[in-house]
């Protein structure tokens, strides 16, 4: 054929890189990286109709009050303050105070890691044993959802760094266990275990806000 | 003092034959981890910061609901409002919401639907609680505060 002498066609390539670069920067612009990220909370089941409200018979020792106001004033354990910086380590101290000495909470005393042994004041006006130990957060419908997300973030530290703690991980480790491994959901039974998260949040008053 | 050569015969030019390959490269990560957006957010959205945050673990079995005062304050008043899907809500709304989208999961999960609301930081607790106290009402339980990350001091 007469063809053996002639050059191949090209396509001349070299600006490829360019329009791969503008599709790049447009998916660059556009991409949204999803937030799925955020407090977990599990709500209580619906109360029964039929059934009265339970009686609270918990010692007032067991539990720690945090209150806020329509605008936004907080109140922890009937003192008022102004920023959240102490809270975590209140409810540290709160949760592990060991009032009580009994068999039942020496045997959870004693599993525990210096760090948080520590933290054991043994006071008698403070709460017994972790297991009764009540964090009870009342809000108002006035109140802020930033001061609210804030306290109740103070909250769930405190506990994710007293699991973490017990296993030997920081708060943010023990918060990135997958509880589909097997090894991961090991190490968040065994931090948790003896040590509930009571975290109450009241149904928030009425008297600010819509 | 040593000698040192000069100059090697081997080519001092770069190959850049493979740079569009690592570009297209760059181009497929980004366009596989893109989630382009369902709905369009018709509401104000500054999520709150929080450092003790989790991620979801599955993601089918979330639904989204967002919280804040409208864009269009004109039209829908400036009152924060419900945006679920493409529409807002009213309170009584949400029952038949969540209703809808456990519909969308299978029986044995139809329990573990995981409501992610993303409230803006402006907006009071009095609207979230009507939104908790609905979700008890359907024993969807499972609640997620979204929220970013805020750094650690």
């Amino acid at each position: 054929m007469a063809r053996s002498g002639r050059k191949l066609p090209e396509i001349n390539s070299s600006s490829m890189a360019d329009i791969a670069f503008l599709l790049l920067i447009f998916f660059l612009v556009t991409t949204t990286i999803a937030t799925d990220k955020g407090l977990t909370l599990t709500l209580p089941p619906k109360a029964d109709p039929n059934q009265p409200p339970p009686d609270i018979t918990k010692n007032q020792r067991n539990i720690f009050k945090i209150l806020v106001n329509s605008s936004d004033r907080i109140l922890i354990e009937d003192e008022p303050v102004t920023d959240l910086t102490g809270l975590r380590n209140q409810v540290k101290e709160f949760v592990l105070n060991f009032g009580k000495v009994d068999e039942e909470s020496m045997t959870l005393y004693n599993t525990l890691p210096a760090s948080l042994k520590a933290l054991a004041k043994q006071s008698d006006i403070s709460s017994d044993n972790p297991t009764e130990a009540v964090i009870s957060f009342k809000a108002d419908r006035g109140t802020s959802y930033d001061i609210y997300i804030g306290i109740l973030d103070e909250l769930q530290g405190a506990y994710y760094e007293i699991y973490g703690d017990r296993v030997g991980l920081t708060a943010d480790e023990f918060r990135a266990l997958d509880r589909k491994k097997p090894d991961d959901m090991e190490l968040y039974s065994k931090a948790r275990d003896g040590f509930p998260m009571n975290i109450s949040i009241a149904e928030p008053t009425k008297i600010g806000g819509n | 003092m040593a000698k040192f050569k000069k100059k090697s015969n081997t080519s001092q030019d770069i190959p850049t034959a493979a740079l569009p390959d690592i570009i297209f490269m760059l181009l497929f990560f980004f366009m596989v981890t893109t989630v382009l957006r369902e709905s369009t957010i018709m509401v104000k959205q500054s999520i709150p910061k929080a450092t003790q945050l989790r991620k979801l673990e599955q993601k089918k079995l979330v639904s989204y609901m967002y919280v804040g005062k409208p864009n269009d304050v004109n039209k829908f008043g400036a009152e924060p409002k419900i945006q679920a899907n493409d529409a807002f809500i009213e309170i009584d709304g949400i029952i038949q919401f969540i209703e809808e989208e456990k519909g969308k999961l299978a029986e044995n999960e139809k329990d573990q639907i995981t409501i992610s609301i993303k409230v803006d930081d402006e907006t009071k607790m009095g609207i979230v609680a009507d939104i908790q106290e609905k979700m008890r009402d359907v024993n969807a339980r499972k609640l997620m505060y979204a929220a970013s990350r805020r750094s650690e001091e």
